[in-house]
């Protein structure tokens, strides 16, 4: 049963892989795509080593991949905000249809560093 | 001349996991159950629309972003591995790769921002 539930949570890793995947090629701008693949590609991720801990039960390696889900999930955001902060300050320009860039608002205003 | 020179890279990398994946582990052509097998193949396509993407990128923003998620597809990789050979050890693989590619991320995303690295 457990095996079962697990290969129902990598295929639906795969598929959220999948989706980000093609959110990174599709997409128009560096601001969208890291987006769409970060947040999907993060969650599809954390699915399979879900369905490993599944697969494992609670051994050496399925709690391996409880820390390893957990430093995903602790760590995805930072680089990603790290990369769309540098890419900004690296002057990429947004996509024509954008609507608000907050963070040029700031820079005008003197208030960021 | 630098297009020719992309697809050459191109060429070399997919020979390459085609080598590792075919050659050195014959054992790991015969899967438990197929499903894993198409899965297997499935996130092999995703790490393609990375390198497609690491190829084509107009700045080289897109290539880091591309990057970081092929980094975090490897483990997926990893933790497939596991599941149909019986070897633990492939976790292990994983979290390594996690932790490199994170500190990978972060000095690009400095490289980017035109800092020094002391900082």
């Amino acid at each position: 049963m457990n095996e079962r539930i697990g290969i129902f949570f990598i295929i639906v890793g795969l598929v959220f892989d999948f989706l980000g995947c093609l959110g990174l090629i599709r997409l128009p701008d560096v601001y969208n795509r890291l987006q769409a693949s970060t947040k999907c590609v993060t969650l599809g991720t954390c699915s399979i080593l879900f369905g490993l801990f599944l697969f494992k039960g609670f051994t050496a390696a399925g709690i391996k991949a409880l820390l390893c889900i957990l430093f995903i999930i602790l760590t995805a955001p930072v680089s990603a905000h790290a990369l769309a902060r540098g890419a900004h300050k690296f002057g990429v320009k947004l996509w024509d249809k954008s609507v608000c860039d907050k963070y040029a608002e700031d820079k005008e205003k003197g208030n960021s560093k | 001349m630098r297009r020719l020179r992309y697809f050459m890279g191109l060429a070399a990398i997919i020979i390459v996991f085609a080598v590792v994946i075919l050659h050195p582990f014959p054992s790991l052509l015969e899967w438990q159950s197929p499903l894993l097998k198409h899965s297997f193949s499935m996130l092999f396509f995703c790490a393609l629309f990375c390198l497609w993407r690491i190829a084509k990128g107009p700045t080289s923003a897109d290539r880091a972003v591309a990057i970081d998620i092929l980094g975090i597809l490897v483990l997926g990789f990893c933790a497939i591995l596991g599941i149909p050979t019986g070897r633990d050890w492939y976790i292990d693989i994983g979290i390594a790769w996690a932790l490199q590619s994170f500190i990978s991320t972060l000095a690009l995303a400095k490289y980017l921002e035109g800092r020094n690295f002391d900082e």
